[in-house]
């Protein structure tokens, strides 16, 4: 059972897309749905809605049942306590922005009405654009908007499809800066779609990365990037340096495991599950390698050295990105980045002879390679 | 100057319009339910009217509406009374011969209105008829009003179908088009020329009205 104020998800679907999803969001929750698209995050956002039926399963929010295909009980979308914004905000352009949100306020008192509409939109900052049309706002108006008819429904949970897409990326960072804030006023959980995994980093608790129709794995950010459970989920939060090799030694003792990559004997700690000469894929976020400096030695050199040349080098304004070709025939090419003042300093360059140490601790292995 | 018979085209253009223009809302809505299959299917049938010579829709309708066949048989059965050269058959003519004037404009105006729109109204708590009435409609009216300015310039300029269905006959069936045609045949080009005036200022003012809505001021706004 979900908390009380929570949502709890669990739907089957065949046809168009195969869906097989399950997930739990707390009351004050705000989880990302992220993945490539035609991986299935609308599909999920529009069943919960109650726009699209799965063949099976369950969807409890805020204690009340939407759908149980064994009871086969079916909210229709009305009947839902459900705020959304849309991806292209859905306002009605023929109304002015108070007449938009008031349209999600009609089972209240009348008198009560105006004034409640109002304060919904103080609270996402149009206070006094109450009478404008959506043809007369930015778009970043819009949005707000969008957000105050969503949450004058007095939802039980808040469905974000894609909302900071259609905006310029001041307005983005403004936008998400508000959402943060009305959250610390809300206890409903929080369901943000988004293909966007920065954005996601940035505003969710968690986050659900899903990959044709499966969430592969669900947490916050940061353990996402340390630890991904596949290829698929490193690569989405931006993992380049995955690869396959060979567990070469495995001491119980000193708490250690040796990969074979290429000549190299990476030494990382030692973890359960693993046996000799099993082929393993590992990988390294970018900030697990160290890039020695080319003057002088410093410490730290010893840890799993790797020594190469420069192949390619970006870059991205404050931000060096490179590529260095290994001293080995065996072993794939490493992907570094680092302060652009950094690289320039330590003059690197096409060409350069280049070393750099692959922290142990943050070597994850992922599981058995596939064959 | 033929006034019954001009007096007698508004009549049948003011009925046709308001028979006409609620069914085609309604059908124009239930239409854009429809999987695009079956959509495209019964748009090309109701377009039939469009595509056929006046003549030869005059004529399957006089048919039609005979004594010999059901819908003449109905009629007969239910007033007593013959339904071709009278009003009556000429506005059942002209209802179904503006059938495509009235719904291909609504049907543009309903599909010009997103799913989202719908979508939204309905995760504002909006029951499907509280949508209908005070999202949809205001959204499709442009194209319905001019689906409903076509349709009543298009009665007031029939001529091939009234004169298969409903005659010549006046202050019955004679309206100013075959009035027109009438006054022609006896040298009276005078009279002619008035009420082809009259018709002419009639068709450039609904042509107006048409393109003057057609700039909907609630175009979607793209995200």
């Amino acid at each position: 059972m979900p908390a009380p104020n929570g949502i709890a998800v669990s739907i089957r679907l065949q046809n168009p897309v195969t869906l097989d999803v399950d997930f739990e969001a707390s009351g004050s929750e705000l989880v990302a749905l992220v993945g490539p698209s035609g991986g299935g995050k609308s599909t999920i956002l529009r069943m919960i809605a109650g726009f699209e039926k799965p063949d099976s399963g369950e969807i409890t929010v805020g204690g009340q049942q939407w759908f149980d295909s064994r009871q086969k009980l079916w909210l229709q979308p009305q009947k839902r306590r459900v705020g959304m914004v849309f991806q292209s905000y859905a306002l009605f352009p023929h109304l002015s922005a108070l007449e938009n949100v008031l349209t999600a306020l009609a089972d209240r008192q009348a008198d009560d009405k105006i004034r409640l509409a109002n304060e919904y939109l103080a609270r996402v900052n149009l206070a006094g654009l109450g009478a404008r049309r959506p043809d007369q706002m930015s778009g970043g108006q819009r949005q707000r908007v969008a957000v105050a008819r969503a949450l004058a429904r007095e939802p039980d949970v808040l469905l974000l499809d894609e909302p900071f897409s259609a905006v310029d990326k001041v307005t983005r960072v403004r936008l998400q800066r508000e959402l943060v804030e009305l959250r610390t006023n809300l206890s409903i959980p929080i369901i943000l779609v988004t293909h966007d995994i920065e954005e996601a980093a940035r505003l969710a608790d968690r986050i659900a990365v899903l990959h044709e129709g499966r969430i592969l794995q669900m947490a916050a950010h940061e353990k996402l990037s340390i630890s991904p459970v596949n290829t698929a989920v490193a690569r989405l939060v931006g993992i380049r340096n995955i690869f396959n090799s060979k567990i070469a030694k495995i001491d119980r003792q000193h708490a250690r495991l040796d990969l074979q990559w290429g000549n190299t004997l990476l030494e990382t700690s030692y973890r359960d599950g693993f046996e000799p000469n099993q082929t393993i894929t590992w990988c390294i976020p970018s900030d697990g390698i160290v890039v020695h400096r080319r003057n002088r030695p410093s410490r730290g050199e010893h840890e799993n050295p790797v020594f190469g040349v420069v192949n390619e080098v970006f870059h991205f304004g404050q931000t060096t990105e490179l590529t260095l070709r290994v001293d080995d025939p065996d072993a794939h090419p490493l992907h570094c980045s680092l302060p652009t003042h950094v690289a320039e300093r330590n003059e690197i360059c096409v060409g350069a002879d280049l070393g750099v140490s692959i922290k142990a601790d943050m070597i994850h292995i992922m599981g058995s390679a596939d064959p | 100057m033929d006034w019954g018979a001009f007096n007698l085209s508004l009549q049948l253009a003011c009925y046709t319009v308001l028979l006409l223009v609620p069914a085609a809302i309604l059908t124009a809505r239930w239409m854009v339910s429809l999987p695009a299959r079956r959509k495209a299917i019964i748009e090309a049938l109701l377009t039939i009217p469009l595509i056929l010579p006046p003549t030869v829709m005059g004529f399957f309708l006089l048919v039609s509406m005979s004594d010999a066949h059901a819908l003449g048989k109905l009629w007969r059965w239910l007033f007593d009374d013959s339904l071709v050269f009278s009003f009556e058959g000429l506005l059942l003519a002209s209802v179904i011969v503006n059938i495509p004037f009235a719904i291909q404009p609504a049907l543009r105006a309903f599909e010009g209105i997103g799913n989202d729109i719908r979508e939204a109204a309905a995760t504002c708590g909006m029951s499907r008829w509280r949508s209908f009435r005070s999202i949809e409609l205001p959204l499709a009216w442009p194209g319905i009003l001019t689906g409903a300015v076509l349709s009543f310039a298009h009665t007031l300029g029939e001529f091939g179908v009234v004169l298969m269905v409903g005659g010549n006959i006046p202050g019955e069936t004679r309206t100013i088009s075959i009035a027109i045609y009438d006054q022609v045949q006896s040298f009276d080009n005078a009279s002619a020329a008035l009420m082809a005036g009259i018709l002419l200022a009639i068709s450039v003012l609904a042509i107006s009205i048409t393109f003057l809505l057609a700039r909907n001021p609630f175009a979607r706004i793209k995200a």
